[in-house]
């Protein structure tokens, strides 16, 4: 599982690349409702925002990218409701669920044309993100620690909106995303040791405030992002 | 094995309508839905860039039921979400096409951007450009893919020529020109029998696609399109090409 072969080091570049057609773009993780509310004021919030953000949803999307993708990986996708009932529980705020499941349809759209496989349609309708994500790890040969990983990555490259939203040096952005390589790898190997765990024991770890967030930007006037 | 919801028996014609901010391109929209709501079955995506403002603004003027005008929301990247990456709008329609199937024509309101912002073919059949005069009479000329290659250039607002100093005639002849002949059409909401042409031009591009005749094409990359400056040169070349040339051409003026 951990070591990824070399011809399979190509097929994680392909599902974590920001130019995926698959909508990303249009998202800001949360970060435009953090720096209207001030919340995110300099380069010192923006690292401490992302390093909060990825311990919390990016590691129980993590784990469940990982799980989608270890079930996939043994043809076990009845197992799969059970899992989109878990992290719907896991999401407290309607807004932050329906940005998971468009973000997923989104995802399998795009995979679903890239690369056709019986399994993004065994999805349903509009899956959360992080089990498509793990489904099309899956699909590309990838194992669950890929996925979790392709997850971490996409949600934390949507740190590029600060370029938007903040008066920032750009490289400075990504040099932030430079430091947080290593502790990107580190919460994929820790989802990838829950993968095969019964869904109802995957982390769980919250930030309230990121929900309270996500419905004041729901309600906002005008938006750069859609979340 | 994916199942794309497009199935032809409820694939409607899709319309784009992309141009800069502030042409129109939502009273385009709202003029065709009004004329041509009891003939077609309709719906319309709107694609704003920081707000929901078009797809209210058409929800207001009452010209569809609101269920029918839907609002895509792409993250300030309006030219992206027309050309690189259209899985959000793809989706859009597709959901619009199945929920109140079967659909004539969708429409699909590109966010306002610059001249070189122009549909992707996997997400419209055809495109109408929108220009105004307000603009500037010059804007034609400059050309670009949505001026050259669209398969309708609309120069709206021409009511206002004279209030803007721009000469109507000669900026819809500039832009016969950088389209090789394409169809451009002078319109103006306050001249009923422009908004009929325009109509007219919808009506026989839904039956050309509807009889499988239409192919879309790709107004694609900036055409290589060089204008010695001076002034008076006349564009009267008689040729009318179809639509459907191939863009490597070298544009000259005689």
């Amino acid at each position: 599982m951990g070591q990824v072969d070399l011809g399979r080091q190509a097929a994680l570049l392909l599902l974590a690349d920001g130019r995926l057609p698959a909508g990303g773009y249009a998202h800001s993780g949360g970060l435009e409702p953090a720096v209207i509310a001030g919340r995110v004021r300099n380069m010192a919030d923006l690292e401490a925002f992302l390093t909060g953000r990825a311990q919390t949803a990016g590691l129980v999307a993590a784990a469940f990218a990982a799980a989608a993708c270890a079930r996939a990986s043994r043809d076990d996708l009845a197992a799969l409701p059970e899992l989109e009932a878990e992290f719907d529980a896991r999401i407290p705020s309607p807004e932050l669920r329906k940005v998971s499941r468009d973000l997923g349809r989104q995802l399998q759209r795009a995979m679903g044309s890239i690369h056709p496989h019986r399994y993004f349609s065994a999805l349903g309708r509009a899956p959360h993100q992080p089990l498509v994500m793990g489904v099309a790890a899956s699909v590309l040969g990838l194992g669950p620690q890929d996925a979790a990983l392709a997850i971490l990555h996409d949600n934390n490259a949507g740190a590029a909106a600060a370029a938007k939203l903040m008066r920032v040096d750009p490289f400075e952005v990504h040099a932030i995303l430079a430091r947080a390589t290593g502790p990107l790898d580190d919460l994929a190997r820790r989802a990838a040791e829950t993968a095969d765990a019964d869904p109802a024991d995957l982390p769980a770890p919250s930030a309230p405030l990121a929900d309270i967030a996500a419905e004041h930007h729901r309600r906002a006037d005008a938006r750069l992002f859609a979340s | 094995m994916h199942d794309h919801p497009s199935h032809n028996e409820t694939r409607a014609l899709r319309l784009g309508v992309a141009g800069p901010v502030g042409t129109g391109k939502s009273s385009v929209i709202a003029a065709i839905c009004r004329q041509l709501r009891d003939e077609f079955a309709l719906g319309v995506i709107t694609n704003d860039i920081y707000t929901d403002e078009d797809a209210r603004f058409l929800k207001s003027a009452g010209v569809l039921p609101a269920e029918r005008i839907r609002a895509v929301e792409t993250g300030s990247c309006p030219h992206t979400a027309i050309r690189d990456d259209v899985t959000m709008n793809l989706i859009a329609v597709e959901d619009m096409e199945r929920d109140f199937a079967p659909l004539d024509i969708v429409l699909v309101e590109s966010g306002g951007d610059n001249l070189t912002a122009t549909f992707s073919p996997a997400l419209v059949d055809a495109q109408i450009f929108v220009l105004d005069v307000a603009g500037g009479g010059d804007v034609a000329r400059k050309g670009g893919p949505g001026i050259s290659g669209a398969d309708l250039l609309v120069i709206n607002k021409i009511d206002l020529g004279e209030h803007v100093d721009v000469d109507v005639d000669r900026m819809v002849a500039d832009a016969t020109s950088a389209r090789k002949g394409g169809p451009v059409l002078a319109l103006s909401r306050k001249r009923p029998e422009t908004v009929e042409q325009l109509c007219a031009w919808v009506r026989e591009m839904h039956k050309t696609y509807a009889a499988g005749g239409h192919i879309p094409v790709d107004p694609g990359p900036m055409a290589p399109h060089h204008h010695g400056e001076g002034d008076g040169h006349t564009h009267s070349h008689g040729h009318s090409h179809g639509h459907s040339h191939s863009h490597g051409y070298t544009h000259s003026h005689d």
